[in-house]
């Protein structure tokens, strides 16, 4: 069971990955965790993080933005460290540095292609 | 009588009509005037010279009448005149003697005696009173000329101030026509000034915008496709010997719950790229319905994602407190709409300006930039708050803020003409109020008032 933490503040967010990893989640090959902001996410890691294998955060949020909440995980180190994936509308070139810069492990724009996406996790399953 | 007395007479005449063109100023008189009074003293020689005559005979009696009709025409026509009634004072006894002896010594014949003796009274007469009227004169004259000599001074200075009159308003014309010409590149300017700050407002938006729409477009399509392989999924169940109709039913739910999210995010998208357009558009000034919370949600929204495409190290919390009793207003859709992104964006822009200042100071610890926007409703009145916890204003600063082309932004930054504009929208377009609180260093909040 791999446990992926999701950071965006699009509610509908929640609907769409849940039905399009119906499957998984059905099979328990996947678990999803819902934040919309990215001071609940750092809560949420703070008292859950060891189960947190991947965090897919969206970049341009109203607060905290996904590039902060980036930089305070990698401060804070968990253990084990989660990996993050950065996704985001604006497929710009500096979001892309600045995000891999800052240590994420991808870079994602949207719309998110979801067979890409399903093919990233079973790497990191693997 | 003679003719020597004849040539006497005439010669008097000429005399008399010398002293009196003299006497009486002929220049003043119009021509025909002046030709009357160079024969009257011919008609009292006339007369002088029929009262010689002994008996009358009918010829002397039609000239005598015609004579002392024309005398009396005379005195009629010019007793206006300067001088006239006192000519009329020197003669007058005499034509009146005349007369007299012409008719008495018609009816009794005449009397050496009381002819010289009144003739004698005559002389003296006319020389006295003459000699006293011409000293008058001779005083009236130079009266006169004091008089005239002042008339022309003033005649004159009137002239040299009508020439200064001339030429000041001929200034004044010229500088009138090219204040007009003034007014004229102004208005001209002023509504080239309003379409660029309409563009720049857009400008600014556009980055936010783009990205509004791309999230619901993404929701779209990624809901669409998620239909897709639900309803194939169906299909496939469907097939099966053993259906599992519960399975169905949630699968339909799914499908229509999705249809639903594929129309709302169509909608958002559909809304954003109208509200674009009416921002863009000459405002049509008509008032119509407006749903006020979902309209500064959707420009607080804008104004964010604006600021953040087009600075990435721009971040602040929004934070909204909307009364749903605001409900429907009625107002001018795209003008509000620019006020909204007016303030807001100003209110990023200062918070994200304490941000950066605090920043420079190693300080931001504890600070958290944060934007509002409250509605109300209070009897007949809509109030609308915008608060924001940044720099805040000075005295100096608030006074000036609605003044067109007062900007506290680096050159190229502002137009100065937002506040300015939001003001004249709010006031003039909606009879209502815009009031700012502002503290240097810890906030500042918009307050606007629009009577329903």
């Amino acid at each position: 069971m791999m446990k992926i933490l999701v950071v965006d503040d699009e509610q509908d967010i929640k609907d769409l990955f849940e039905q399009k990893f119906r499957k998984e989640i059905k099979s328990k090959e996947l678990e999803f965790v819902f934040t919309f902001n990215a001071n609940d996410a750092l809560a949420y890691l703070d008292s859950q993080n060891s189960e947190v294998v991947l965090i897919l955060s969206d970049i341009n949020m109203p607060g905290m933005s996904g590039l902060e909440l980036l930089k305070e995980i990698k401060i804070k180190s968990f253990d084990p460290n989660p990996k993050i994936f950065m996704i985001t509308a604006y497929g710009d070139e500096q979001s892309h540095r600045e995000s891999l810069d800052l240590g994420a492990s991808d870079f994602l724009t949207k719309p998110v292609n979801f067979i890409e996406l399903k093919e990233k996790f079973k790497s990191i399953l693997l | 009588m003679d003719i020597s007395q004849l040539i006497g007479f005439t010669i008097i005449g000429f005399l008399i009509v010398k002293y009196l063109d003299n006497y009486l100023d002929i220049k003043q008189f119009d021509e025909y005037k002046a030709r009357l009074l160079r024969v009257l003293p011919f008609g009292i020689l006339g007369l002088t010279f029929i009262g010689q005559i002994t008996t009358l005979t009918f010829i002397t009696e039609f000239m005598f009448l015609w004579v002392f009709l024309f005398i009396i025409y005379v005195i009629i026509d010019l007793k206006d005149q300067r001088n006239v009634k006192n000519i009329f004072w020197l003669l007058g006894p005499y034509i009146v003697y005349q007369v007299f002896q012409i008719i008495s010594q018609s009816i009794y014949g005449r009397d050496e005696k009381v002819a010289e003796g009144f003739e004698t009274f005559f002389v003296i007469w006319i020389f006295a009173f003459g000699g006293y009227l011409n000293t008058q004169n001779r005083k009236e004259k130079v009266r006169l000329m004091a008089d005239q000599k002042e008339k022309q001074t003033l005649e004159d200075s009137k002239k040299s101030l009508e020439h200064i009159v001339n030429l000041r308003t001929a200034e004044i014309t010229e500088q009138k026509l090219a204040l007009e010409q003034s007014m004229a590149e102004l208005k001209a300017t002023q509504s080239q000034l309003i379409h660029s700050e309409k563009m720049a407002s857009l400008g600014e938006l556009t980055a936010g915008i783009a990205h509004e729409i791309q999230n619901p477009l993404n929701f779209v399509n990624n809901f669409a496709e998620l239909n897709k392989e639900l309803i194939e999924e169906l299909r496939q169940e469907q097939k099966k010997e053993q259906r599992d109709y519960e399975n169905e039913q949630q699968i339909l739910e799914d499908v229509f719950n999705n249809l639903e999210k594929i129309m709302h995010h169509g909608k958002r998208a559909d809304g954003i790229i109208k509200g674009m357009l009416q921002h863009s558009r000459k405002s049509t000034g008509k008032k119509e319905e407006i749903n006020l919370n979902e309209l500064a949600d959707e420009y607080l929204r804008l104004a964010y994602h604006g600021l953040r495409a087009k600075d990435k190290t721009f971040n602040a919390q929004m934070s909204t407190n909307f009364d749903s009793s605001v409900g429907i207003i009625m107002g001018i859709h795209q003008d509000i709409g620019r006020v909204f992104l007016n303030l807001i964006t100003n209110a990023f822009y200062t918070v994200n300006e304490k941000k950066k200042m605090l920043a420079e100071n190693n300080n931001t610890h504890g600070y958290e930039p944060i934007v509002t926007v409250s509605t109300t409703r209070f009897n007949n009145e809509v109030i609308i708050k915008i608060s924001d916890n940044g720099n805040g204003m000075s005295d100096a600063v608030k006074d000036k803020i609605f003044q067109p082309f007062f900007t506290t932004k680096p050159t190229g930054q502002g137009t100065g003409l937002g506040l300015s504009m939001s003001y004249e929208i709010i006031t003039a377009g909606h009879n209502g109020e815009i009031k700012v609180e502002t503290e240097e260093g810890v906030g500042t909040t918009f307050i606007i008032t629009i009577p329903q």
